[in-house]
């Protein structure tokens, strides 16, 4: 079997958008909230079919929060937007409690996630998120690959009665293949499969881990990819399996490497008693060098010539 | 016509007192000075003002409580407990272990619509009740309880701005104005003053009122909202630790237990007052 090249499809907030205006139409109780970010959010042909069902907070993103919970608590079905960076540190506290503690099922979506906004600096990236959110109890944690997750994941969303986090980043993303057309919170999809390394991925870093499964597949060397969408739950049995079968694992993330996927995934095989060659990659606890989400990318490492060099090195 | 007269409010009142004096002894925990102050307001909300009680705690369209000092619980469970939400008894287990009374509200006890405790919370949350409300023209109200000291969360601020843009006047945000957190004076903490100007300037409508005295409350209740398209602040100025005179306007009450030996000058005191609005009766 050879690995396809990918063609690229659209920005995951567009696909977001657009299914929200379906759900929309259908019912008047969801509801988008914004904190001045319905242009980030791709919102403004939806504010404007739905006037009634999108509410402004200005840009106050702990207030944002708090009135998606009590609007949440009152029955409405609740998507909060804000850039992922602001989202999950400066409300905080508000997702801990008003939103996860008071079990509230709103619909948190962090935009221009990760790096997303590259060049803008550390002050705009979002590679923290994971980490606080996974230490919160009762909140899950999605991380959408291509279009086909992006959208089923809002769908999911839609009708999930635990809090949810969903993370889009801004580029236009490419259409993956999997091994199954199915979407479900908490079980990963196969992309490729492969028996000698494995690609834990996950948001945007997939499509680089697909690459590098192509470029070792040309010497030989047949690599699995998976979409680790959930972070939390964590498909443990994908990852346990894995790591049985596989020679090493590499886990990839738009993410610090402290707290996020990589080390969730090491977390489980550790205590698993698996021991297997592995490997976290994703931005390293320093100073981040701002630039591109590509250039920033191909210099930690996060393109296919570096996770195929990641993943030699192990084997 | 009022379910209760105002005596009888009063009397409500002086055994709310003891009884959370009671449980907060019987925890040996307990934010002591503050719910002793803000027990005349929860009476007159829960008596006179919210259409909320067990047996419509599901309905949707029931008035929202949401308490945003949630550190001031104790006064919540002995009113809720009185309201028939729980047994009374219940608060016997007040911040033991395993027990579901913790010393902030939680939605796992009965009547308790939000969990809250970390302060500049509540308002978020009352404001979105309160436009879901607006949205389903449902006719709802929200009413929340602000500490003084807790307005220096900055997030009252936002919801503050948010909640006058949206025309919100079925929001109603009730400060227990005791003017004293746990440093000491908010004046000399980091003064919120002027608190009316403040909210004024925020595009609320304000009213400042004896909020220890249950006419003056049950009286601004009626007037809601002070004015159309605006939310109301009531200033509802308290007395901390109010009921229990060596307890009064003293900041150290604001956790503290009292010994054996207070708590016994406090319930004396308090069945003191019982016993003179009995007499008003007879009179």
């Amino acid at each position: 079997m050879t690995l396809e090249t990918l063609n690229i499809g659209k920005a995951n907030l567009e696909i977001f958008s657009a299914t929200v205006m379906e759900l929309a139409e259908k019912d008047r109780d969801i509801l988008v909230v914004t904190s001045d970010s319905r242009g980030s959010g791709k919102l403004i042909p939806y504010g404007e079919k739905f006037p009634e069902q999108i509410v402004e907070v200005g840009i106050a993103e702990q207030n944002l929060v708090g009135v998606a919970a009590g609007l949440a608590s009152a029955g409405k079905n609740v998507f909060a937007v804000s850039p992922a960076c602001f989202l999950t540190t400066r409300a905080l506290e508000q997702i801990k409690n008003d939103v996860a503690y008071s079990n509230q099922p709103v619909t948190l979506v962090g935009i221009s996630a990760g790096v997303s906004y590259g060049a803008l600096g550390t002050t705009h990236f979002s590679i923290h998120d994971v980490a606080v959110l996974r230490a919160i109890n009762n909140i899950q944690i999605v991380v959408p690959a291509d279009n086909f997750e992006a959208r089923e994941a809002v769908l999911a969303a839609s009708k999930t009665s635990i809090p949810i986090f969903l993370k889009f980043g801004k580029k236009n993303m490419p259409d993956l293949p999997r091994m199954e057309e199915k979407f479900e919170i908490g079980k990963a999809s196969v992309i490729c499969k492969g028996i000698e390394v494995a690609f834990i991925a996950c948001g945007e870093t997939v499509a680089p881990a697909y690459e590098a499964a192509r470029m070792l597949e040309s010497k030989g060397i047949s690599a699995e990819v998976i979409s680790m969408h959930t972070i939390h739950p964590l498909d443990k049995n994908t990852i346990t399996e894995l790591a049985k079968r596989c020679k090493a694992i590499v886990t990839v993330e738009e993410h610090s490497v402290s707290g996020g996927l990589g080390e969730a995934c090491a977390s489980l095989l550790m205590q698993e008693r698996i021991f297997v060659p592995f490997k976290i990659v994703g931005f390293p606890d320093e100073d981040i060098i701002a630039g591109s989400q590509t250039e920033m990318f191909n210099y930690y490492g996060i393109s296919g010539e570096g996770l195929a060099e990641t993943a030699m090195k192990l084997l | 016509m009022n379910k209760y007269t105002d005596l009888e409010l009063q009397k409500k009142s002086v055994t709310y007192r003891k009884a959370l004096l009671k449980y907060i002894k019987i925890a040996n925990a307990g934010h002591t000075g503050g719910s002793l102050s803000c027990t005349d307001i929860l009476n007159v909300l829960y008596n006179d003002v919210l259409n909320v009680s067990p047996e419509n705690f599901s309905d949707k369209n029931r008035d929202r409580y949401i308490q945003s000092k949630g550190h001031t619980v104790e006064a919540l469970y002995v009113v809720l407990a009185e309201q028939g939400f729980f047994p009374e008894t219940d608060l016997e287990t007040l911040c033991k272990f395993q027990s579901k009374y913790v010393g902030h509200p939680t939605r796992k006890v009965n009547g308790i619509e939000f969990n809250t405790g970390a302060l500049g919370h509540g308002l978020s949350i009352s404001a979105g009740i309160a436009l879901a409300s607006k949205k389903d023209n449902a006719g709802y109200r929200v009413f929340t309880l602000l500490g003084d000291g807790e307005l220096a969360e900055g997030s009252n601020w936002e919801a503050a701005m948010m909640a006058s843009h949206h025309k919100l006047d079925n929001l109603v945000a009730i400060l227990d104005h005791n003017t004293l957190q746990i440093t000491g004076r908010n004046r000399d903490v980091c003064s919120p003053y002027p608190i009316d100007e403040k909210f004024k300037a925020f595009g609320w409508s304000v009213i400042s009122i004896d909020g220890n005295s249950i006419p003056e409350l049950r009286e601004t209740f009626t007037t809601l909202p002070l004015e159309s398209g605006k939310p109301t602040l009531i200033i509802a100025n308290t007395i901390k630790g109010k009921g229990v005179s060596y307890m009064e306007d003293v900041a150290k009450w604001h956790h503290g237990v009292p010994t054996d030996e207070q708590y016994k000058l406090a319930m004396e005191e308090l069945d003191h007052q019982y016993a003179e609005l009995e007499d008003l009766k007879v009179i």
